[in-house]
């Protein structure tokens, strides 16, 4: 097809073979040896962006790691310790009870991740795609936004023994004129703990499987399985999972690293003599004997190495469900106890949705409730009171959590947004460096390596406070808010920035005049996300901000041991209703804004 | 304005142009085109059509490798950032930013310091047969009408060239033929060097330009 004309009024030279471009770059934005003009010495905020993202989340990891191991090896100069020795490890084993808190923290995080995991991926499999699933989902959802601390209370006050489920069932069912004496909160086994990590964990894997099905194309593989013959399940195990698991593996390590060293959940669930390794770790921290700071140290490193347990034995199961799973894939036979897998995954999910709602109507009842004799179902009175009586110190606590999350929101949002705009204009995604990176806070125990931050901010003149607060929650938000805007950002069709610069339009301009708006909703439900995150954080709030930081989770969570159910009823509240209002707003800004422009409203 | 040995030649040159996908040529093309002409370049999906107008708009993806330089009036653009070329793009979606208002799409590319924007736009869509659309949603527009006031949008911005990627590969055949009338006689008007990459021939005819078949 090659020759020689000519065209206007020169000769137009030929031209060579199709390589394969389809027009697939037709309007990347950015790139091109001739597309900026190069000047070393002007700096781009947007090129330093993943930089400064990654060294947010890296520095207070390693900083924090250095300031437990150094401290649980005996050397803490500002606490008199600067001879290394093995001390603090030698009071830890004498603990009375520390390796039972150690095995408890780790059958929590493999066994709760184990089920959440399983029923997640069985309701997947024999659900998606139905009108069952779609309802579920609907109630399941939301359950991903109410804070840790709030779904523990909401559970506690189900399961207690003077809980919803024995008043509804008392005495006509059970005989029971007053509570049993039954250890069924805080039961020595963390039973109560990993049921209440179970229902916190399997709305977030399920809306992470969800967010990933496109990338793998799950639904033409379903109906590729269907098609051959195979039933839903056995279609979904051998079909789909195989892809869909390398994408939501990192999303289920940091559910083993959160479940394996939880503090705020255990405070609330866990067993008490002994707790959880998180827990005593906290106590310890806040004894007034110095020296326990140091094997708390030393028990911070223990929860490092529990977590890296938890997360390898998982390794090892993968490795051996790989192994069956290979064979299996390929074995030909189309069912795999389908009918029995569906059932039972729906009536889980169905569980862990009245689990929390029940719950949640549970803490609402307490928080008015007035007189409420055993075994009535219902208060005998309602009232105000309890709110009322509250309400200043309720104010307070809101308007430093509103405060704090909003400036760690607002923080992250901004690092995101530069490093995907970045990564937009350079016409290239990060690898999966980047993504790991995203994890670390996620995967690495905060109480591995929180308090050990704040000794090494110390060290370096930064006193806990409302800033190092903020800057702590950061660290936690921005992998959230990555999480949940990159998928949008750099799906935006890039042409609109390539019709924008041509119309003269400067980089500039095009962020703030074309892709941010046309990302109006994405960006508002990850702030949504991030402020949730940023409400529900515990132990970062506490120990970064040395007890003058106080928030309603904080609050919330001091209540733990044993408050009026009706104060506990109301912050508990509090703290599951302030992110519910962030994605209330999240949902309905975006209709108000784009009320006479159709097309941005149907988006998504 | 230097014509860097080429002359003060009006319209777009593409001189010497040459784009390469990882050490493989894809592509090489030299032309001129002078105001008011369009040079249609056709070739099958695949060929590096979309490719060459990514190169000459400056938004050539890091993987291509891209030689040769472009000329507007003698004026090398090469190394100027896209929204500096002043070259206007026009694709097969009319790409109406669907946030903003048709009036509001029209004054996105518009020089702010222009006076009587609002006027100008107004007197633009009423030349279009859009009489009143300034407030309209994009989004309730037809494909004709979105793509017309696509292209009242480009030229509203004063470019200097235009590149047009199958403008009229979405339409119906009728709507086709009638829009493709609408912004040839536009472009011509305008006396804009105008580049038109597609793969139907109809097209080629009616721009009535040199055509280079890749």
């Amino acid at each position: 097809m090659n020759g020689s004309r000519t065209i206007g009024r020169r000769p137009a030279g030929g031209v060579c073979e199709p390589g394969g471009d389809g027009g697939r770059g037709e309007g990347r934005a950015g790139g091109g040896p001739h597309g900026r003009s190069l000047d070393p010495f002007r700096l781009d905020p947007f090129r330093l962006a993943p930089v400064v993202a990654l060294g947010i989340l890296v520095v207070p990891v390693g900083a924090g790691l250095l300031g437990v191991i150094l401290p649980s090896l005996g050397y803490l100069p500002a606490l008199g310790g600067t001879r290394l020795g093995l001390q603090p490890w030698a009071m830890l084993f004498d603990m009375p009870g520390v390796w039972r808190s150690a095995a408890i923290s780790l059958a929590a995080g493999i066994l709760s991740a184990l089920i959440a995991f399983a029923v997640t991926m069985l309701f997947l499999a024999g659900s998606l795609g139905t009108p069952v699933f779609e309802a579920l989902r609907r109630l399941i959802s939301p359950l991903l936004s109410v804070p840790h601390a709030a779904t523990a209370f909401a559970i506690a006050f189900l399961i207690a023994p003077s809980g919803l489920i024995v008043r509804m069932i008392s005495p006509w069912a059970t005989g029971w004129t007053r509570p049993p004496d039954l250890l069924v909160v805080h039961d020595a086994l963390g039973l109560a703990l990993i049921a209440g990590l179970v229902v916190k964990e399997i709305p977030f894997l399920l809306l992470v499987s969800l967010a990933v099905m496109p990338q793998i194309d799950a639904t033409r593989r379903r109906q590729v399985a269907l098609s051959l013959g195979y039933r839903p399940v056995a279609g979904f195990l051998k079909a789909v999972l195989p892809a869909l698991y390398p994408l939501i593996r990192l999303p289920v390590f940091a559910v083993i690293a959160y479940a394996s060293s939880t503090v705020d959940m255990a405070l609330i669930l866990g067993p008490t003599s002994p707790p959880t390794l998180g827990v005593s770790i906290v106590r310890w921290l806040y004894d007034a004997d110095l020296a326990m700071r140091f094997m708390a140290s030393a028990g911070a490193a223990m929860q490092l190495g529990v977590t890296l347990t938890a997360i390898l034995v998982w390794i090892g199961l993968e490795r051996a469900a790989a192994t069956v799973g290979r064979a299996l894939a390929s074995d030909g036979r189309r069912r795999a106890a389908d009918r029995s897998l569906t059932i039972a995954a729906r009536v889980a999910m169905l569980a862990v949705a009245l689990t929390a709602g029940l719950g949640l109507l549970g803490l609402a009842l307490w928080s008015v409730a007035g007189l409420w004799r055993f075994p009535d179902p219902w208060p005998g009175e309602l009232t105000a009171g309890v709110w009322q009586g509250q309400a200043r110190a309720l104010a307070g606590a809101l308007l430093q959590t509103l405060q704090v999350g909003l400036a760690a929101t607002l923080g992250a949002l901004l690092l995101v947004v530069a490093m995907l705009e970045n990564e937009v204009r350079r016409g290239r995604t990060s690898g999966r460096g980047t993504s790991a990176i995203l994890y670390l806070p996620l995967v690495i125990p905060p109480v591995a390596f929180l308090f050990g931050l704040v000794i090494a901010a110390e060290a370096v003149g930064i006193s806990p406070g409302f800033w190092l607060v903020v800057g702590g929650h950061v660290v936690f938000v921005l992998p959230y808010v990555h999480l949940s805007l990159s998928e949008a950002y750099l799906r935006l069709d890039r042409r609109w920035g390539a019709v924008a610069a041509s119309l003269g339009a400067s980089p500039g301009r095009v962020l703030l005049g074309v892709r941010l708006p046309l990302v109006l909703t994405p960006v508002l439900t990850a702030a949504a996300v991030g402020f949730a995150v940023s409400v529900g954080q515990y132990l970062p709030t506490q120990l970064l901000g040395g007890g003058r930081v106080a928030t309603v989770t904080t609050e919330a969570v001091a209540l733990a041991a044993g408050a009026d159910r009706r104060v506990v009823g109301v912050w508990a509240l509090a703290q599951a209703l302030l992110p519910a209002a962030g994605f209330l707003m999240a949902l309905g800004l975006p209709r108000l804004v784009w009320r006479h422009r159709r097309a941005m409203r149907d988006a998504r | 304005m230097r014509g860097d040995g080429v002359g003060e030649r009006r319209g777009l040159s593409l001189d010497e142009v040459r784009i390469g996908l990882g050490g493989r040529a894809l592509l090489a093309i030299s032309a001129d085109v002078g105001r008011g002409e369009v040079l249609t370049v056709m070739g099958p999906s695949g060929s590096g059509k979309s490719t060459l107008l990514a190169f000459v708009a400056g938004f050539l993806p890091d993987a291509f490798r891209g030689e040769g330089r472009i000329r507007i009036d003698g004026r090398d653009v090469t190394g100027l950032p896209p929204h500096e070329r002043r070259i206007g793009l026009m694709f097969q979606d009319a790409l109406l930013f669907p946030h903003l208002s048709v009036g509001g799409n029209l004054l996105f590319g518009m020089p702010a310091r222009a006076p009587d924007r609002r006027r100008i736009a107004e007197e633009a869509l009423a030349s279009a047969g859009l009489p009143g659309f300034a407030d309209r949603d994009p989004a309730t527009l037809s494909g004709g009408q979105q793509q017309r006031v696509a292209l009242l949008r480009v030229l509203l911005s004063e470019p200097r060239a235009l590149l047009l990627d199958e403008p009229f590969n979405r339409l119906d055949r009728d709507l086709k033929a009638e829009l493709r009338r609408f912004v040839l006689d536009r472009v011509r008007a305008a006396g804009l060097p105008t580049l038109m990459v597609t793969h139907d021939e109809a097209d080629a005819e009616a721009a009535g330009g040199p055509v280079i078949r890749l």
